[in-house]
């Protein structure tokens, strides 16, 4: 029971959109493919959906070829629900009758859309209003009940929240997920937004310039990304140059620190990445190896940039300090800076 | 992510085959001018008289048009930035004008004053008649204008005059142009306002020359000379409107405007608003109804008869003009293109052909290729669609493009099937948009007067050609009531106008 993508490849005209992707959603899985704007994520999704067809490649759910160079499934007989951006409610219909759209003539009961509502956690008393008296997020949960009435066995979101207000995107985004997980249906997120990716479901799937870069737990890809395109994605990162020794370890600007994961290919010159939340600063007066260049106050507490090492070779990071500790500090000072939990080693740039 | 797709054979074929039944009227003058050869063309052309008809014609366009734009904006700014006294009645009252078809304002005119006659007269019923069509645009750009920019101006020092000379006007330069030019192409295509006044243009000679020698040369090569008029027409406006563009105008001011105090001038602005009001519609109004009440019997059998064929006609125009706009419209909203665009502007370059042209034009053509077809209300219909297609296109373009796609692939996932998804989405969305038009192009259909008698079929009387018969006849009170009539069935095309201008939706 599973959605499977084998090698689909698609171009608009001469432009190339997605290239050899190839994915597997286990049945009941929450996966989010993420990248930026014009990485084909939402060209992965219409062609999963029916609404294009790829170039080359096969899609199967269920051992069934939804997409192949022989046949191809409309749309409308897929058994996919899909969820867009702006929630596409049709205007001239009202919440209950939005819902009821895709019912068959026989079985549009009432007592079924309330079921729905209720699952979506809308109220009842919204069902006789028209789409453009919701809200935002309302209008998402209505999409959503509306593709949850065909019990479709996947689910398809192209950027359901993207189109909410910071606050309401993340009570949304977490009423969604546990809608989804309510009703137990396999659930395909695109987003360009890598926290919403991250917190998402069980799987993460990176998109750039058409290619599935790296799938894996939210955890193991933001732990150990496969290259430093992707790990600049998914958070900040410190880069630094460093010097592989013999036992696992490397020796750079932070000293000598141990490797949590080996990703340079043994490449003579290798980097060292770390995330600004791994660094720890200590103000001192002994050795450095770091100055305090800039200070830059943010309420609650302050962003720090520092620079290692000097000359051409310096490297420069943010790091946010508690208000409390803040003081501590002042532009030019020297700080000697620590990484706890190891780095990532990729080949040597440039 | 918008992906630019390739339109489907079928719709560009069906579009394709649909703009070149347009182009019918532009075939038939060029094919025309081929077939006689320079020297006949020449000889037809170069004569005293066409070069009488030319200046008619060419000063009609040039006091015309300026007279149309002063009173129009004129007109827009007085009651919609100035502290008029019964503005809000004189914004109806200068829409009004529109409800009285040309023919009708002439007969109104001359049966009252017998002396109107020739240029002058030609031009005091045209102005009066047309400004709408530079005042409609033009109300809806002022009330489009963010107040704000008027006060930033004043607050920079300007007087009232400067603020509207140096702010709102520039603004209005899209409305007017497009307004002026509207006027500019009814002046060109009037038949029956002018014949009535005995003033001589080009569509009034080629009707006469009809009259005389049939679809002859003498027709056709005024009818190339007319043409070619309309054509500079379009150049001159396309190029003084330039890369700008018609904007969408926002859904309504942050703040209502401060009016202008209009002082001791309060009296002369009324006066002036009061004499327009009067010779535009005062006037022709008294006068119809001073013969409606003058005639004694009228004959009602005739005015029941002529109305029922007019709905007919104009209901079956309005169902074709949609059906033929539908592909039109869905392929440039769709499938935007060049090639899209350029099948779209040959809809609207057919429409802005004198309705004069389009008749002959089909005359000759269905003559020649299809004789059952002559003298038939297919032909009559097809006549209206061609001259009134872009009354439908708009609107319907309109509406299309508020129905995004996105709507039908749901409706797709949803498990309803790509036609029914059509069906149950985007035609409900759409039918305020095609009621809209297709009430335009009826009411139009049902003024019609230069196609309907060169067109109609034998027997056939519409509301207009039944009025003409008899005016032209001087029978003025059994015209009459058939003047009532088309006034009648223009208000609600008015009405629709005035509420599009003015922002207010009759849903």
């Amino acid at each position: 029971m599973t959605l499977r993508l084998n090698n689909i490849s698609k171009a608009f005209g001469a432009t190339p959109v997605l290239n050899d992707v190839s994915l597997e959603v286990p049945d009941g899985a929450r996966i989010a493919l993420v990248g930026s704007s014009g990485s084909g994520k939402s060209t992965l999704l219409r062609l999963i959906g029916g609404f294009e067809q790829p170039d080359t490649g096969s899609i199967a759910l269920d051992g069934r070829e939804l997409s192949s160079p022989h046949a191809t499934v409309p749309a409308h007989r897929r058994g996919i629900g899909y969820v867009a951006q702006d929630g596409a409610l049709f205007p001239h219909l009202s919440v209950a009758r939005n819902i009821a759209f895709g019912m068959p003539r026989a079985a549009r009961r009432k007592a079924r859309v309330q079921e729905l509502m209720e699952l979506a956690s809308l109220d009842p008393a919204l069902a006789d209003r028209m789409p453009h008296q919701l809200s935002g997020g309302q209008q998402q949960r209505v999409a959503l009940a509306r593709a949850l009435t065909q019990q479709p066995k996947v689910i398809l979101l192209d950027e359901p929240f993207s189109a909410l207000d910071t606050g309401l995107r993340a009570q949304t985004r977490q009423a969604v997920v546990d809608i989804l997980e309510r009703s137990g249906v396999t659930a395909l997120l695109v987003t360009h937004d890598r926290d919403e990716a991250l917190s998402f479901g069980q799987q993460v799937g990176v998109l750039a310039e058409g290619r599935l870069v790296q799938v894996g737990a939210p955890a193991s890809v933001f732990d150990a990304p496969v290259d430093v395109r992707v790990a600049a994605f998914l958070g900040d990162v410190v880069l630094v140059p460093a010097c592989l020794t013999a036992t696992d370890a490397v020796d750079c600007v932070f000293g000598r620190v141990p490797v949590r994961h080996d990703h340079s290919g043994g490449a003579d010159r290798v980097h060292a990445m770390v995330r600004p939340e791994q660094l720890h600063l200590a103000r001192t007066a002994g050795p450095s190896n770091a100055t305090v260049v800039g200070i830059r106050s943010t309420g609650a507490g302050a962003e720090l940039t520092l620079r290692f090492g000097d000359g051409s070779s310096a490297v420069q990071a943010t790091h946010r300090v508690p208000l409390h500790a803040a003081d501590a500090y002042e532009t030019g000072c020297s700080v000697s800076v620590a990484v706890n939990g190891g780095i990532v080693l990729y080949p040597g740039q440039g | 992510m918008p992906q630019r797709r390739a339109a489907p054979p079928v719709l560009v074929t069906v579009v394709v085959v649909l703009a070149l039944g347009a182009l019918i009227p532009i075939g038939y003058v060029v094919q025309a001018a081929v077939a006689m050869g320079w020297d006949e063309l020449a000889a037809l052309v170069f004569r005293p008289k066409v070069g009488e008809l030319l200046a008619n014609t060419v000063l009609l366009v040039i006091i015309g048009v300026p007279a149309t734009v002063v009173l129009g904006v004129g007109g827009a700014w007085l009651v919609e930035r100035t502290a008029l006294p019964g503005r809000k009645v004189f914004a109806v009252a200068f829409a009004a004008p529109l409800a009285i078809p040309a023919f009708v304002s002439s007969y109104g005119w001359a049966s009252a004053v017998p002396s109107i006659s020739g240029l002058w007269g030609g031009l005091l019923v045209a102005v009066t008649v047309y400004f709408p069509l530079v005042y409609l645009p033009a109300l809806a750009a002022i009330r489009g204008l963010d107040p704000a920019l008027e006060e930033s101006a004043r607050s920079l020092g300007m007087g009232s005059w400067s603020v509207f000379s140096r702010v709102v006007l520039p603004q209005l330069r899209l409305a007017v142009l497009g307004g002026g030019l509207v006027v500019a192409l009814h002046l060109l295509a009037e038949y029956g306002a002018f014949a009535f006044l005995r003033f001589d243009t080009f569509t009034t000679a080629i009707v006469v020359a009809y009259q005389a020698s049939f679809a002859g040369p003498n027709a056709a090569a005024l009818g190339l000379v007319l043409v070619l008029l309309c054509l500079c027409l379009l150049v001159a406006e396309s190029l003084a409107r330039g890369q700008a563009r018609y904007s969408r105008v926002g859904g309504g001011s942050p703040h209502p405007p401060a009016r202008l105090p209009l002082g001791p001038l309060t009296p002369v602005a009324i006066i002036a608003a009061t004499c327009v009001v009067a010779t535009s519609t005062l006037v022709p109004l008294t006068s119809v109804v001073r013969w409606l009440f003058h005639g004694g019997s009228a004959d009602l059998v005739g005015l029941t008869s002529a109305t029922g064929q007019t709905l007919l006609l104009a209901i079956a125009a309005a169902v074709c003009a949609i059906a033929v706009a539908l592909p039109f419209a869905w392929l440039a909203v769709r499938y935007p293109g060049r090639l899209s665009r350029l099948l779209e502007g040959a809809a609207y370059l057919a429409s802005s052909l004198p309705s004069i042209i389009v008749a002959l034009a089909l005359v000759v053509t269905t003559i020649a290729f299809a004789p059952a077809l002559y003298q038939t209300a297919f032909t009559v219909i097809a006549a209206y669609v061609v001259i009134f297609l872009p009354r439908a296109l708009v609107p319907l373009r309109a509406g299309l493009s508020q129905v995004p796609e996105s709507l039908e692939e749901a409706a797709r996932s949803l498990g309803v099937a790509p036609f029914r998804a059509r069906l149950r989405v985007t035609v409900p969305l759409l039918i305020p948009s095609i009621c809209a038009g297709g009430a335009l192009v009826a009411l139009g259909a049902a003024n019609e007067l230069t196609a309907t008698l060169l067109l109609a079929p034998t027997g056939t009387r519409t509301v207009a050609t039944s009025f003409w018969a008899a005016a032209s006849s001087l029978d003025y009170p059994t015209a009459a009531p058939y003047a009532i009539v088309l006034v009648l069935l223009s208000c609600p095309a008015v009405a629709l106008m005035f509420a599009h201008a003015t922002g207010r939706n009759l849903r």
